[in-house]
């Protein structure tokens, strides 16, 4: 009770102040702010890792990219004939992963990423290997194979990885 | 009230010891040239016992908006905890322009109640007086609500220092990862964990009325997108096509999210209806299409394409899917982030070599740089306009950054350990 009489009487001078001076009127603004409860909770999730058996081929199953391009070089263009020709004599599925490097946003180098992965599978497509036994992922900028942010670390992250 | 008022100054002075304890610190680099000189008379805390120095608080909500500067409280030749007990001259000879007073109270509830008032000091005036009320859980927020109706009052912009950050950030031990998607008041301090992963967490976005993330996961080994309610962690997958699930983008009304799938052969932006399932494809192109950010209007998109062969932000009417370039300068604008005015537009913009965070004024086509930084990305424009946060790189390490819209305010805020990426602002929260 005591805190309701100080509260009128905290209101009746706030009347009275508001009287004697001829400040901005806060009348259309609630006197008083309520503050919600905010608390957050957490979810811990179990995160899968693809199950990824290793090519072991004695041939590169990494392939470089321009910075903003997706065209195969003909070194990799050269690598990936090799990979078609083992893949053309086994049912095994690939793995196609796209990265790209720190330069330029995220979503967009997950764009880029994917990008590249498709160029590899096409090309591997070309050569007669069964488009369903690919799978192409991008991992944008997410999964760096160098750290640093110099021209060598930057190449070596505009890649395509065949796993 | 029968409490003792002398126990108030004794408080203050253990409270002023107590130091921020968040994942990110608050560095200030460049302040207002002219700013607003107010003084904060320390509070009366009467004996009620409180864990937070509330004008502490306050003052580095003020401060961190570099348009105010702060008279240190040694500087106060006294400390009115009343409009009442102003002596105008004392201030005016210290050249304070504003000062605020205030008590606290304790309700029958057990809450915490801060009367408070500010007054001009050159014109004599009492501008207002305002109660807030909060848990002593809350009274952060209580202290945030405080810094919001001054600056409010004083610049006219509502404040957004009761706000929240959602954002990425990362550990890495040799090749073991560890991702975590946070929450943090404004100012960086509570940070909360969201979800955690080995596998990459990217792209946070709030629902509009701030209750909800969407965002990227590959918890599944593949790209996903989610939403997750921040106090129940009520989860949903809402999407897991082949390709890219990316980008999520929630419309101003709360009903719809905009995406980029690339399901169909290449990445397009699609709209989920959230509550049917609906799912529409608005873009129609061989080139990437990606990022997209809703205007204000929920009747346009803003998003990022190398149709023109770079990277640049392009603007799409939903009705009839007209599609129409608004960016020039540069060869590479990309993420656009829109203020809540709907004419200016925060992205990453590649001047030279470099990436910087721009703005472009959509009414006059003016485009100016606004960090100085190298790789800097993820703009997110605060729910008031005045200012924007931002990834960059310190150190070799990934952290965040805040600017002001004009340029002239800045600040940075370092995590204790890790990378920091991928900020997003929260809307107001009420």
């Amino acid at each position: 009770m005591k805190t309701r009489i100080n509260l009128y009487a905290s209101l009746l001078a706030l009347t009275i102040l508001a009287g004697c001076s001829s400040s901005p009127v806060y009348d259309s603004e609630p006197d008083t702010t309520e503050i919600d409860n905010t608390a957050v909770k957490t979810v811990q999730v179990e995160s899968v890792e693809v199950e990824i058996v290793p090519v072991v081929i004695d041939v590169p199953t990494v392939f470089y990219f321009d910075f903003d391009k997706a065209l195969l070089t003909a070194e990799s263009r050269a690598d990936l004939l090799e990979h078609a020709v083992v893949l053309a004599s086994n049912s095994r599925s690939v793995r196609l992963e796209g990265h790209a490097d720190e330069r330029g946003t995220r979503e967009y180098n997950m764009a880029l990423g994917e990008r590249r992965a498709t160029a590899v599978k096409e090309f591997l497509v070309m050569q007669g290997v069964a488009g369903d036994r690919i799978e192409v992922i991008s991992f944008g900028e997410e999964r760096a194979a160098a750290y640093g942010s110099d021209d060598e670390a930057w190449r070596l992250n505009r890649r395509v990885e065949l796993k | 009230m029968i409490f003792l008022r002398q126990c108030s100054i004794l408080l203050i002075a253990l409270f002023m010891g107590s130091s921020a304890y968040g994942e990110l610190v608050i560095r200030v680099t460049e302040g207002n040239d002219q700013p607003t000189i107010i003084a904060l008379s320390p509070f009366d805390l009467k004996d009620i016992q409180i864990d937070e120095d509330i004008a502490a608080i306050v003052e580095a909500d003020l401060r961190r908006s570099g348009l105010f500067e702060l008279i240190p409280r040694q500087d106060m030749l006294a400390f009115p905890t009343k409009p009442s007990d102003v002596y105008y001259r004392d201030w005016r000879l210290l050249g304070v322009e504003y000062l605020v007073v205030g008590s606290m109270g304790l309700l029958p509830d057990g809450r915490y109640e801060l009367e408070f008032s500010l007054l001009s000091i050159n014109s004599q005036k009492l501008q207002f007086t305002h109660k807030v009320r909060s848990t002593a859980g809350d009274i952060r927020n209580l202290a945030h609500s405080v810094s919001d109706k001054i600056y409010k009052s004083i610049t006219g912009i509502r404040g957004a220092f009761s706000t929240r950050l959602a954002y990425v950030s990362v550990i890495r031990e040799g090749d073991d990862f560890t991702y975590r998607l946070q929450v943090a008041d404004a100012d960086g301090v509570r940070e909360s964990l969201m979800l955690e992963s080995k596998q990459p967490i990217m792209s946070p976005n709030w629902s509009p009325d701030g209750k909800e993330l969407a965002y990227v996961s590959f918890e599944t080994g593949r790209p996903a997108i989610y939403r997750q309610n921040l106090a129940s962690a009520k989860r949903e997958q809402l999407t897991a096509f082949k390709g890219l699930n990316g980008a999520p983008s929630w419309s101003p009304d709360g009903s719809t999210i905009a995406m980029v799938l690339s399901k169909d052969g290449n990445p397009e932006i699609y709209s989920l209806e959230l509550a049917s399932g609906a799912l529409t494809r608005l873009t129609r192109h061989f080139a990437i299409d990606t990022e997209p950010a809703w205007m204000p209007d929920g009747k346009h998109l803003l998003f990022t394409s190398d149709r023109g062969g770079t990277p640049q932000i392009y603007k799409l009417k939903i009705a009839d899917r007209s599609i129409e370039r608004i960016t020039f300068k540069g060869n590479y604008n990309a993420r656009a982030s829109i203020a809540p005015d709907g004419r200016t537009v925060a992205m990453v913009h590649r001047s030279s070599s470099v990436f910087h965070i721009a703005a472009l004024d959509l009414k006059t086509r003016r485009l100016i740089e606004l960090t100085e930084t190298t790789l800097d990305e993820s703009p997110s424009i605060a729910p008031n306009g005045a200012m924007l946060m931002y990834a960059t790189k310190y150190d070799d390490r990934g952290i965040l950054a805040a600017v002001s819209i004009d340029a002239g305010v800045k600040y940075n805020l370092p995590a204790k350990q890790g990378d920091v990426r991928e900020p997003a602002w929260s809307p107001f929260l009420r």
